[in-house]
C-alpha cells in the first residue's frame, strides 16, 4: 500500500470525484443528468407499471382487487423468470430464441418421466435441469466455439425442440402434472406471517449489503453516498414491500366458506433468485466479465478475459433458468402439451427489453427484466379483464416493445453521443 | 549510450507467407525514456509492437528483458512481465465505468466479491500520479468521455498495473491540437515514473516534442535507433522515405 503512489494531497487532491459526494439534492442532481444522458435504468418502465396501474384501475373495477393482485403476480411470474433468463445472453449481446422452447422441453421431460416412467420427481426435476444445462452447453458450443451467430444456432434449435417435445408427448397429446411439490409453487400461499418474514428478511439483506458496501469504502478512505439515501431506500423497501405483502395479507377468497390469504410460493422464489443473480452480475468477476463482453468482446480478450467461456456461461445461465420459467408455467397450468414455451420467448426478449436491458449487449440488469415482463403482465391481464380480443393484446404488447426499443435505441446513442466510432 | 535497455530485440523476424514484414529488427527501449517507433504506412510498426505485446508473436529472433531472453508467446507473457500495450483503437468498454475499465481483467476481490472501494481509490490515485484534472468523476461511464480523456484512462490502466514497458500505437492519431498535448505530457510523465515508454506516431512533431529515442523503420528494417538530439527532422523524413540512410548502419533491402 505504500509505494510510489502519490499520496491524496495537493491542489490536485479532489479533483477527480467520485460522485457520490455531496447532500442528497446534489446526489438527485446527478442520477437526474445520468438518466438524461440516457442511462435510464427501470425508470421508464416502472413508470408504466404506475400509468398503467391508474388506467387499469379506472377501466375495471376488479383490477384493484386482493384476488386479481395475486392472480397477476402468479400470471406474470413465468415470463419475470424467463426475462430475467435471457438479460444473461441479451448482457452479452446475443439472443436465445429457443429459451421458451427449451422450458417446454424440459418440462414435457420431467412430466413424462414422472407420470409415465414413475422417475421420482426429484429425480425427474434433476434431468429436467440437466436437459436445460446440456441444451446451454450446446448452444454455447455453437457459438462460442464454432463462431456461428447465436440468432441462427437458437432458431435452428427452437425448431428441433419443437420436435424433440412432440416426440417425446406425442401430437396433440396432454399431460397432468401430478407433482404436488411443484403445482405448489404457483397455488399455495405462505402463512401470512410468513409474508411479513419474507419481508424483514428483505429488508434485512438490503440493509447488511449496504452497510458491508459502506463499510468497505470507508476502509479504503473513499466517500460513501450519504446515508439519508440509504434510509430512503429502505423506506421504500418499507412502504412498497409492506403494501404488497398487506394487500397479500387480506383474505381474497371467492366464496365466504373458506379462507385464501398470503403470499404465493413462487414470490419468495422468484425474489430468491432475482437476489442471486444480481449478485452475480454486480459483485463478482464473473458478472463484471459479462458486462464487458457485452460492452466490447476485444476490449475483454486484450484485458485477458477468457470471452468464450463467459458466452459459454451465459447461454448455460440462461437455458438452465429456462427451466425454472417452465416449472412456474407447468404449475400454474397444471399440464404440458407439445406447444408449450413455442410463443412466450418473444414475450421474454420484450419484457427485458421494455424493462431496459439493451438488445446490443452491456447495457441492463435483472431488475430491469422482471420490471418489464411486469408491465407486460399487467398489459395481459387487464386487457383480458376488459373482454377485449387476443388480437388486442398482441397490438398493444408490440407497440409497448417498438416503443421501448426506440427508448434504448435513442438512449444509446446519446450515452455515446460525443464519441467518435472508428 | 549510457542507458541500460530494459528491453531488447535481436535479429527478429515475421512472415505473413511469402511477405515478409520484419526482416531481422534490432530493437531497444529504456527505462524512464520515450522511444519512438516512426515509418510509414505498413513499415511494419504495428507488427513489432504486437510482438512485444504476445498477440502476434515473432517467426525468429530473440527478445531481451533486463538482460534475460524471454519468451513472448502470448498476451499472458507479456503482461507477466509488466509490458501493457494502449492500443490504437482503444481497448476499452464503453458501458462500464473509468475505474472499471481501469481494472478489467484484474479486479481487487475481498472475500470473493469485488471490492469497488478499494479499485475506486487505487483508480484515482493513479489517474492522481498522471495530473490528471479533466474529469469530473472515476464514476462516470467512458462512452461519456472525449477521445484524450480515454487515452488517458487507457494510460492510466497501464500505471495502475506497475507496468515496466508501456506501448502506445498513435495515441495522437484522433486527437485535436489541446487534447493531443495533454496526452504528449502524459507520455512524458509516465516516463518520469521510470516507465519505458514506446510510441508509434506519424507525427514527427509530437515525436520531436517527447521522445527521447526515435527509432525509423523501412520496409521492414529498422534504419537506426538514434538519440533524439543526434538526428534532425530532415534526417528522420529521409530515413522513414527511404531516401536516406542512417550512416554505418547494415544495407537497407
Ligand atoms: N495478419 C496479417 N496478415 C497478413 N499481412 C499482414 C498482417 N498484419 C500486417 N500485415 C502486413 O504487414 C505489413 C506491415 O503492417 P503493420 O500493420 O505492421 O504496419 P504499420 O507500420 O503499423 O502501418 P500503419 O502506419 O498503417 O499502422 C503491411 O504490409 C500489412 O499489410
Ligand atoms: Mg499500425
Amino acid at each position: 500500500m505504500t509505494d510510489t503512489r502519490t499520496t491524496p494531497s495537493g491542489p490536485d487532491a479532489v479533483l477527480i470525484s467520485s460522485g457520490v459526494e455531496g447532500g442528497v439534492r446534489d446526489q438527485v442532481r446527478a442520477w437526474w443528468h445520468r438518466v438524461r444522458g440516457g442511462e435510464m435504468g427501470a425508470l421508464p418502465a416502472s413508470a408504466g407499471i404506475v400509468v398503467l396501474t391508474v388506467l387499469f384501475a379506472f377501466l375495471s373495477p376488479f383490477f384493484l382487487t386482493e384476488r386479481n393482485f395475486a392472480n397477476l403476480l402468479t400470471q406474470a411470474a413465468t415470463l419475470v423468470m424467463l426475462a430475467m433468463a435471457l438479460t444473461f445472453v441479451l448482457l452479452l449481446g446475443e439472443i436465445d430464441l429457443s429459451a421458451g422452447v427449451t422450458s417446454g422441453m424440459t418440462m414435457a421431460l420431467f412430466v413424462v418421466l414422472n407420470n409415465v416412467f414413475g422417475v421420482a420427481w426429484p429425480l425427474a426435476l434433476l434431468a429436467a435441469f440437466g436437459a436445460g444445462l446440456a441444451t446451454g452447453l450446446v448452444i454455447g458450443f455453437f457459438v462460442a466455439k464454432v463462431g456461428i451467430p447465436s440468432f441462427v444456432v437458437t432458431l435452428g434449435l427452437f425448431l428441433g425442440y419443437q420436435g424433440l417435445a412432440l416426440t417425446i408427448i406425442g401430437d396433440g397429446g396432454l399431460y397432468r402434472l401430478q407433482v404436488p411439490e411443484i403445482l405448489a409453487i404457483q397455488n399455495a400461499n405462505l402463512p401470512v406471517w410468513a409474508g411479513w418474514v419474507m419481508l424483514l428478511v428483505i429488508l434485512a439483506v438490503v440493509s447488511a449489503t449496504s452497510v458491508l458496501d459502506r463499510r468497505r469504502r470507508t476502509r479504503a478512505g473513499v466517500p460513501n453516498r450519504t446515508i439519508t439515501l440509504l434510509w430512503a431506500k429502505l423506506g421504500v423497501v418499507v412502504v412498497v414491500g409492506g403494501a404488497v405483502v398487506g394487500v397479500l395479507s387480506q383474505n381474497r377468497s371467492a366464496s365466504p366458506a373458506n379462507e385464501l390469504a398470503g403470499v404465493p410460493v413462487v414470490v419468495p422464489i422468484v425474489l430468491t433468485i432475482l437476489w442471486l443473480g444480481t449478485f452475480l452480475l454486480d459483485r463478482t468477476r464473473f458478472g463484471r466479465y459479462v458486462y464487458s463482453v457485452g460492452g466490447n468482446a476485444e476490449a475483454a480478450r486484450r484485458a485477458g478475459i477468457n470471452v468464450r467461456l463467459i458466452r459459454w456461461s451465459g447461454f448455460m445461465l440462461c437455458s438452465t433458468l429456462a427451466v425454472v420459467a417452465g416449472l412456474f408455467s407447468i404449475s400454474k397450468v397444471g399440464s404440458i402439451d407439445a406447444a408449450a414455451g413455442r410463443e412466450i420467448v418473444l414475450s421474454g426478449v420484450a419484457a427485458a427489453v421494455v424493462g431496459g436491458v439493451s438488445l446490443f449487449g452491456g447495457r441492463g440488469r435483472l431488475l430491469n427484466a422482471a420490471v418489464g415482463a411486469l408491465v407486460i403482465a399487467i398489459i395481459t391481464n387487464g386487457l383480458g379483464l376488459l373482454n377485449l380480443p387476443a388480437g388486442v393484446n398482441f397490438m398493444v404488447t408490440g407497440s409497448v416493445l417498438v416503443l421501448a426499443a426506440t427508448v434504448d435505441a435513442v438512449s444509446r446513442s446519446r450515452a455515446s453521443g460525443m464519441v467518435r466510432r472508428n | 549510450m549510457t542507458d541500460v535497455p530494459i528491453i531488447e530485440l535481436q535479429d527478429v523476424r515475421k512472415s505473413f507467407g511469402p511477405v515478409s514484414v520484419l526482416q531481422g529488427i534490432d530493437f531497444r527501449a529504456y527505462p524512464g525514456k520515450v522511444t519512438a517507433l516512426v515509418g510509414d504506412n505498413g513499415a511494419g510498426k504495428s507488427t513489432l509492437i504486437k510482438g512485444l505485446a504476445g498477440v502476434q508473436p515473432y517467426d525468429s529472433g530473440t527478445v531481451l528483458f533486463d538482460g534475460e531472453p524471454v519468451e513472448l508467446q502470448s498476451p499472458r507473457d507479456a503482461a507477466a512481465l509488466g509490458i501493457e500495450v494502449v492500443y490504437q483503437d482503444l481497448a476499452l468498454c464503453d458501458n462500464l465505468d473509468i475505474v472499471q475499465n481501469m481494472f478489467l481483467g484484474r479486479e481487487e476481490l475481498s472475500r470473493g466479491t469485488l471490492d469497488e472501494g478499494v479499485m475506486e481509490r487505487d483508480a484515482s490515485d493513479a489517474l492522481r500520479s498522471l495530473s490528471v484534472r479533466t474529469m469530473t468523476s472515476v464514476r462516470q461511464k467512458v462512452a461519456s468521455l472525449s477521445g484524450g480523456q480515454r487515452q488517458t484512462v487507457a494510460i492510466a490502466r497501464a500505471v495502475l498495473k506497475k507496468a515496466r514497458v508501456v506501448i502506445l500505437d498513435e495515441p495522437t492519431a484522433a486527437l485535436g491540437v489541446a487534447q493531443t498535448a495533454q496526452v504528449l505530457a502524459l507520455v512524458e510523465r509516465l516516463a518520469h515514473q521510470g516507465v519505458a515508454v514506446i510510441i508509434i506516431s506519424h507525427n514527427l512533431q509530437d515525436v520531436f516534442e517527447v521522445a527521447d529515442y526515435v527509432a525509423p523503420l523501412y520496409l521492414g528494417h529498422l534504419v537506426a535507433e538514434v538519440p533524439i538530439g543526434a538526428t534532425t527532422y530532415d534526417d528522420v523524413v529521409g530515413y522513414i522515405t527511404g531516401s536516406k540512410t542512417f550512416p554505418g548502419s547494415e544495407t537497407v533491402a
